[in-house]
């Protein structure tokens, strides 16, 4: 198995990303950057979090137009997995692989803290290994992460069962309090929250293993 | 400002205007006569005042700088490079400094604030270190004013907003509020960088020949001459310096600590030095290159990336625009860096060359537009010697009055809402302290803790200040501030291995101000020499004056401890109900310069009393019970006295606690220093009490009862930990937003 960290210029979640591929689910991963025009051989990507291109313009808006991005939605195309956490998320809905838009914070300022996020569906490959609403503690670090979508999308987001992670306490005022989608073939999963801070104990806890753990199971599958 | 081409040399002297750049008549005969033989024309006087300036040389706190105790088995590089640097073992070593950005923080304070965290960024990685961690220490006057609730406010999300985006995880640092920092807030940023000791790399251009590489952002006309605007006073009338603040551009940072890290790892071989372009930029950083290695430099002007046209020689080199890094390569191997930094979008130009004459030697339009002797930058400034005279204040002090106390209970509520004790939540929830995913220990507990990657050790770090103690008293007050960093480290499980200070101070010329930093400076370096603390790296702040009203003298300690194995990282919280509490220390009736003194009258005033040994042997307790696995949680006793810290260790997992202090109420909030409250699980009590002795001291047991329930020698305290949570949660954010 073979994972790909993508790295734009202003990612600072990279490293992370890829040390809890390679570290904690001892998988072989690989930092691509995002001048890359080929993604064959990977069995995954991962979009990590940041401040691409510096989120001047509107945060994930100028990471959509990079080169590894074409390929990225071909992954998507083929099913494969695909995961963006933070900015990661925010260039998905940017690139229009997963619907919505992440807006800022209603307090308009950046918050870093843990969250406590329930586990709306736990039958996709990025969730399986979670208990059906289980509750789980993954840390937040953003200031955009509002997410919004028009009642239509969020109706779809509802009957596709597409809502996967939910605050339990709405931190940044995202509507029907969403913390991670899936795009409707559920192999696109975007989500705010940070999994790749939870994997080892001395880091505070362990709640965003299983998330790596059930996508290598896909994956194997 | 007319137009430099019309400004002869002649005029220069004639119409003293370097006067207005802050040279003296003294340093400008000086540089006329002794070092040039003849007069300076106006690039040259304008590169004078910026690197004579006190930001640059120190030329009035030298002879106090000296005084630092800076040795230490554990220095790899000591005050003089960019940032100090200590061996943690295993090949690795720990980098760190702090720097003030005071000035520019109350003029715009947003891009003051981001600017002082880019900056002290830029000083790790260019010895060649990752940044992973970094700590702010920031004062202001009090928030029943708008004007601090806008410059706090915004000095936040300065610091979130560069940090953050730089992905440097802000693990700790600390607030307060007095009303000596209206008009003059102070703003100060520690940066720590962790590295193999292999990749050390200094600021040095040297071997004529070889190539002097400017990378990063373009230079404009922001923060022209800001070296020498920091080096005066404030009116509150002249807030025309607005121009002398810099903006930043966290984003362009990332790309050069990245770009910068790949040439210092991979290049190493043809990489000579690199140094960061901060105060008095292009200068300075070229300048004290050159200096380091006892040669000189060509420059042409023509080849720095401008931002705007037009720009003059003083400009270019004056100007301070952030995210410009300087190198010097081997000549040949330029092609080799340039690649890199193409790579990650970066501007990068050969500028000039090591000269084999040791000049500094600037050309513009193919026209020479300095030529003087390189060294006279670094050197040749004078150094003053100051006056030395103890203020009346320090003279037959009184010992301050024990308060009385009617309403323990309604004490401690306002207490425990001031703003300079209630969470600072509210602020630290604004900075990504995860970021790198290194983060053991978050702020809102004694220090920062981050682990070493790939070992089994971590790092604890802090950032402490004191005016109070320092106001009434300087010599121990430089001591105690030392001690209560000392004191929150090994609260950690750390063992202390440095310090970095920023010396906030008033107008060096009075010489009462110039006694406080003497007799401070004396008190911080005894302290360090007892603990074993090497002072590795700084920074000097002075004129913090506002219409001639001067700040307490705050000189700011940011401390940095090893914690061998991480099983024995400590956290501030008790974790559960049944666990045993204890104070260690004595407490004593010490209300100078307490927040209780401040509350109640309004000032401060009377006797510090400190005890360096009995500071030490305290520390020393706590680190042998925390390595023989004796007590569950530790916090140091500060501002606001024993019940403050009682009620922040219950706080985290809503404990209550009943017991019997043999204190009295007023002692409740007595600010004697070397003390702790720890926590300690009944199995061990026999074992803590045999190691612990007579230091400490037993006040009851933890419990599920929402309620602290504590026997005091002249009556009984009850009060709901709940209520006491909500204020001590809520206040700071409240006062933000009030209207006054």
């Amino acid at each position: 198995m073979k994972f790909a960290v993508i790295s734009f210029p202003g990612s600072n979640c990279d490293m992370d990303m890829y040390y809890a591929v390679r570290d904690s689910l001892n998988e072989d991963v690989d930092l691509v950057t995002s001048d890359a025009t080929n993604l064959d051989g990977y069995d995954g990507v991962l979009i990590p979090g940041g401040f691409s291109y510096g989120d001047y313009l509107r945060s994930g808006a100028v990471a959509r137009f990079a080169p590894v991005m074409e390929s990225v939605k071909e992954m998507a195309a083929e099913g494969k997995p695909v995961l963006g956490v933070c900015n990661g998320f925010q260039i998905l809905t940017e690139a229009n692989l997963l619907p919505g838009s992440l807006q800022h914070n209603t307090s308009m300022e950046f918050i870093s803290d843990w969250s406590k996020l329930r586990v709306q569906n736990n039958d996709t490959m990025f969730t399986d290994q979670y208990e059906e609403s289980e509750v789980i503690d993954i840390p937040i670090a953003h200031g955009e992460g509002n997410y919004y979508c028009d009642d239509e999308t969020l109706a779809q987001l509802k009957a596709n069962d597409q809502i996967v992670f939910t605050y339990e306490d709405n931190p940044n005022g995202s509507c029907d309090n969403i913390a991670g989608v899936v795009n409707e073939q559920g192999n696109v999963l975007g989500m705010m929250p940070h999994p790749e801070r939870a994997v080892e104990s001395i880091l505070g806890g362990t709640d965003g293993l299983k998330l790596f753990k059930s996508l290598l199971n896909h994956v194997r599958s | 400002m007319e137009k430099p081409k019309t400004i002869t040399p002649q005029d220069i002297k004639d119409q003293k205007i370097y006067q207005d750049w802050g040279l003296t008549d003294f340093e400008y005969n000086l540089i006329a006569n002794d070092i040039l033989h003849r007069l300076p024309n106006y690039t040259e006087t304008g590169l004078y005042s910026g690197m004579w300036s006190e930001h640059c040389s120190y030329k009035n706190s030298k002879p106090v700088l000296r005084k630092f105790w800076s040795d230490g088995s554990r220095v790899l590089q000591g005050p003089g490079e960019g940032a100090g640097v200590l061996d943690i073992g295993d090949g690795q070593a720990v980098v760190f400094k702090a720097e003030s950005h005071n000035h520019p923080s109350y003029v715009e304070p947003y891009e003051g604030a981001a600017t002082g965290v880019g900056g002290i960024i830029r000083d790790i990685f260019s010895m060649g270190a990752k940044p992973v961690a970094s700590l702010d220490s920031l004062r202001f006057g009090e928030l029943t004013n708008d004007k601090n609730r806008f410059l706090l406010d915004k000095v936040v999300a300065g610091i979130a907003g560069y940090g953050n985006c730089i992905g440097v995880p802000t693990v700790g640092g600390e607030i307060s509020f007095d009303p000596c920092y209206d008009g003059n807030p102070l703003v100060n940023v520690m940066c720590v960088g962790l590295m193999d000791q292999a990749d050390i790399e200094a600021g040095r251009a040297s071997g004529a020949g070889n190539s002097i590489i400017y990378v990063g952002a373009k230079t404009g006309r922001d923060g022209i001459n800001g070296a020498t605007f920091a080096s005066s006073q404030f009116s509150t009338e002249e807030e025309s310096d607005r121009s002398a603040v810099q903006v930043g551009d966290p984003f362009m940072e990332k790309l050069l600590v990245d770009a910068c890290l790949e040439v210092t790892h991979n290049h190493k071989d043809i990489l000579v030095g690199i140094q960061d372009m901060g105060a008095a930029g292009l200068v300075s950083s070229s300048a004290e290159m050159a200096d380091k290695a006892n040669s000189g430099v060509d420059l042409d002007l023509d080849l720095v990336p401008q931002r705007e046209i037009g720009m003059t020689p003083y400009e270019i080199m004056l100007s301070e625009s952030q995210e410009r890094m300087l190198l010097c390569v081997k000549a040949g191997h330029e092609d080799e860096v340039l690649e890199v930094f193409e790579k990650h979008h970066l501007d990068a130009v050969v500028i000039g060359h090591v000269n084999d004459d040791k000049q500094y030697r600037l050309f513009q339009h193919g026209e020479v537009v300095c030529d003087i002797p390189t060294s006279s930058l670094v050197h040749d400034v004078p150094e003053y010697q100051h006056d030395v005279v103890e203020p009346e204040r320090l003279k037959n002090v009184e010992e301050a009055k024990t308060p009385v106390i009617n309403d323990v209970n309604d004490m401690v509520k306002t207490i425990i809402g001031q703003p300079t004790i209630a969470s600072k939540e509210s602020v630290y929830r604004q900075y990504d302290c995860r970021v790198q995913a290194n983060t053991v220990v978050q702020p809102g507990s004694d220090s920062g803790v981050i682990r070493v990657r790939g070992t089994n050790k971590s790092l604890a770090m802090t950032t402490d200040a004191n005016g109070r103690y320092i106001y009434l008293n300087p010599k121990l007050g430089g001591q105690i501030a030392v001690s209560e960093a000392a004191r929150n480290i090994v609260a950690s499980g750390a063992v202390p291995i440095g310090i970095t200070d920023c010396l906030n101070f008033g107008n060096p010329d009075d010489s009462e101000s110039y006694f406080e930093m003497d007799q401070s400076v004396e008190g911080i370096s005894k302290a360090c020499e007892k603990f074993d603390t090497p002072v590795i790296a700084g920074n000097v702040s002075l004129y913090n004056e506002t219409d001639n009203k001067a700040i307490y003298p705050t000189p700011m300690i940011g401390m940095v401890g090893l914690i061998e194995d991480n099983q024995y990282i400590t956290r501030s919280d008790i974790k559960e109900a049944g666990e045993l509490v204890y104070v260690i220390g004595d407490t004593f009736d010490d209300f100078a310069g307490s927040e209780i003194q401040k509350n109640l009258e309004g000032n401060i005033s009377g006797k510090i009393r400190f005890d360096l040994e009995e500071e030490f042997s305290n520390q020393r307790l706590i680190l042998d019970l925390i390595h023989n696995h004796l007590i569950e949680s530790a916090h140091d006793v500060s501002e606001g006295g024993i019940i403050v810290s009682i009620l922040e260790s219950l706080f985290q997992n809503d404990l209550g606690l009943k017991g019997e202090i043999d204190i009295t109420k007023a002692q409740l909030f007595s600010e004697t220093q070397s003390r702790y409250v720890v926590s300690v699980s009944q199995e061990d009590k026999d074992a803590f009490e045999r190691l612990a002795g007579k230091k400490a001291h037993l006040i009851g047991v933890t419990d599920d009862s929402q309620q602290i329930n504590l026997q005091l020698q002249d009556g009984r305290y009850v009060e709901d930990m709940t209520a006491l949570k909500t204020i001590w949660k809520e206040s700071l954010s409240c006062q933000m937003k009030s209207k006054a």
